[in-house]
């Protein structure tokens, strides 16, 4: 049996060290609820922010919505100096919106994907850095710049090109020749979708080329040794392994293309009349506020707001959808 | 504004004048945060009692339809009033329309579609315009009607002069209107117009002249005066002032008799630097009647 025995020095110290340490750690501890709490609070200002924003804007729009009510949603009059009331409906925005926005997936989508496949499944080594680098700048540009473009080059090489040659084409088809009717238009729904689509590509190649990289490649490689082409590897393994990131990648971009507001109020003609014809001039949503807050008033000021208020709930409700798609997407996987 | 630099260096009073909307103008002024405005679309008499406020004319300018067809260049192609208003109305589509042919015997036209080219923000040149088409077209005044912002039934919208002449100058076959300084500066090809008087008028300083000289300011409340569409063989038809506003009753009184040292001034000195801007100076008469309302309705002490 031993026994230690402490002198009364080296007690001190230690009591002293004691201190010292419950001292420290309570130093730690409330750096550490500061912490928390800075953290909290920086989250709660989000739901603040957003709960603020929507109050705002419900206050901004009450007078339009008391006075449009329901049929702000299907008029297409737009009138802000109608007399004695101005007469204004958002069907024309929101048509423009939703309509130059499924444009821009329609053909974003396909490309984006196909930019994907090849960067992960075919590209020789030497040239997947350059073309990942170049996709991912086309991300960087600012959408101005792409309205600038989109107005002086697109627009002219567009209507005077591949518009004609369209139009012409489908002339004798009916219904197409409606959707796809004259004049040529610098400046027309189709233009901004397809400004639309370039803007929004980063976004669905990005994401594609990420989850496709997370494709075991023992299954690619099982694939392939059971004789499947790359067309079959990619339909059969890769795209059923990675739909959910997929979809997301997908969402995110149309979440962007829903509320872009310069490049699309450069090109898309702001005009409220719906049109048939895709190479019309028509607006969005976020174009018409660009182009007429700053000198409204009134009800014609409201209405705007009203509008902005609406893409809010749509791009909320477009988040909300690829959420609930890919929790069911999720669920199934897991079975 | 290039005269209130000329007018600091000359005095070293500086100005601070923010190029805005003139909707948003007369929101400002009407909410107190600036000195003055100024707005191409004249308040009523009974809106600047309401809000106490006092309005006169300051510069005139024109406004110009341009336009681009290959070939054809300033002064080549005439329009009148109704066809102008139908060519805004989407009835006249395309170049070689009757209604254009009868005015330009002898001009060959392209059997091509009319891009029609408007404002898409709310603006004072669109005010006058669009009141200029309602004077000449009774479907016009019931279609589309008179305002900053109007119902546009045909045409792509362009945010301000700029917009619109760039979109003009882009677009074959266009046809827009702009600020006859704008169109001058940026040297536009833009169309003769047939005038009230059934004259052939060119879009220039004595034309538009020509149009002020025959309104009746001393007998308009508040100056409330739109120049478009004046009698007179000489008369440009789409004149338009710039109006400037101010309180009554000033809050800042130093501001304010500061302000109105500036107009004072640039009536009397500013005459020339108008023209090189390519406005046009108020005639001597007016300028008179309006130092008389300065004296009288506002509060400068």
């Amino acid at each position: 049996m031993s026994e230690v025995v402490l002198s009364e020095q080296t007690r001190t110290k230690l009591a002293a060290n004691a201190d010292a340490r419950v001292g420290h750690l309570r130093r730690l501890l409330a750096g550490d609820a500061a912490f928390y709490w800075a953290c909290r609070i920086a989250a709660y200002s989000v739901l603040l922010l957003l709960g603020g924003i929507i109050v705002s804007l419900i206050v901004g729009a009450w007078p339009a919505i008391k006075t449009f009510g329901y049929h702000f949603l299907t008029t297409q009059r737009w009138a802000p100096s109608a007399r004695p009331e101005p007469i204004l409906g958002g069907l024309g925005p929101i048509y423009g919106t939703l309509v130059s926005s499924a444009i821009a997936m329609l053909i974003a989508v396909p490309v984006g994907l196909g930019i994907a496949i090849f960067l992960t499944e075919l590209c020789p080594p030497r040239l997947r850095r350059p073309i990942g680098m170049a996709i991912e700048l086309l991300a960087g540009i600012p959408s101005i710049i792409y309205g600038m473009w989109g107005f002086f080059v697109l627009g002219p090489f567009l209507a005077d090109t591949f518009q004609p040659w369209v139009i012409s084409a489908f002339a004798g088809i009916p219904v197409l020749r409606d959707v796809f009717a004259g004049p040529a238009s610098n400046l027309s729904l189709f233009n901004a979708s397809l400004i639309l689509a370039i803007m929004v590509l980063p976004f669905i190649t990005a994401i594609a080329k990420d989850v496709f990289a997370t494709v075991p490649p023992v299954l690619k490689e099982a694939a392939y040794g059971l004789g499947c082409t790359t067309w079959e590897v990619v339909g059969n393994v890769v795209l059923p392994y990675t739909r959910v990131g997929v979809i997301g990648g997908g969402m995110l971009a149309l979440g962007r293309a829903l509320g872009e507001t310069m490049a699309v109020t450069f090109i898309i003609g702001n005009s409220f009349p719906i049109k048939a014809s895709i190479f019309a001039p028509a607006t969005t949503i976020s174009s018409a506020i660009a182009s007429e807050f700053a000198e409204s008033d009134g009800l014609h000021q409201s209405s705007l707001i009203l509008l902005g208020l609406l893409l809010f709930v749509l791009t909320f409700c477009v988040l909300s959808v690829a959420r609930l798609m890919l929790m069911r997407l999720e669920t199934k996987a897991g079975k | 504004m290039r005269s209130a630099d000329a007018y600091k260096t000359e005095t070293g009073n500086g100005l601070n004048y923010q190029s805005i909307g003139s909707g948003a103008g007369i929101k400002q002024i009407k909410a107190k945060t600036v000195t003055f405005g100024a707005t191409d679309a004249p308040l009523t008499a009974e809106d600047l009692k309401k809000d106490g406020l006092v309005q006169w004319p300051m510069v005139m300018g024109g406004i110009v339809p341009v336009f681009n067809i290959e070939g054809v260049k300033s002064g080549e192609l005439v329009l009148d009033g109704a066809t102008l208003a139908s060519i805004y109305l989407g009835t006249v589509k395309s170049w070689d329309d009757a209604a254009i042919a009868k005015l330009n015997p002898g001009l060959k036209l392209p059997a091509a579609a009319i891009t029609v080219v408007r404002r898409s923000d709310g603006s004072g040149t669109t005010f006058n315009f669009t009141d200029y088409l309602a004077k000449v077209s009774p479907e016009w005044q019931s279609k589309a009607g008179v305002g900053t912002a109007v119902e546009w039934p045909v045409g792509v919208g362009a945010k301000g002069n700029d917009g619109v002449a760039g979109n003009v100058g882009q677009t074959k076959n266009s046809i827009g209107y702009v600020e006859y300084a704008y169109a001058k500066q940026n040297k536009l090809t833009y169309a003769d117009l047939i005038n009230g008087a059934g004259k052939r008028v060119s879009p220039t300083t004595p034309s538009f002249q020509a149009a002020a000289a025959n309104a009746d300011w001393a007998n308009s409340p508040g100056y409330f005066q739109i120049l478009t569409n004046q009698k007179g063989d000489a008369s440009w038809p789409i004149t338009a002032a710039t109006f400037i506003l101010m309180y009554a009753d000033p809050g800042d009184k130093a501001a304010a008799s500061e302000a109105v040292k500036f107009f004072a001034w640039s009536f009397e000195k500013g005459d020339k630097m108008a023209e090189a801007l390519d406005y046009i100076p108020m005639p001597k008469p007016v300028v008179e009647l309006i130092a008389k309302t300065w004296a009288a309705d506002i509060k400068l002490k």
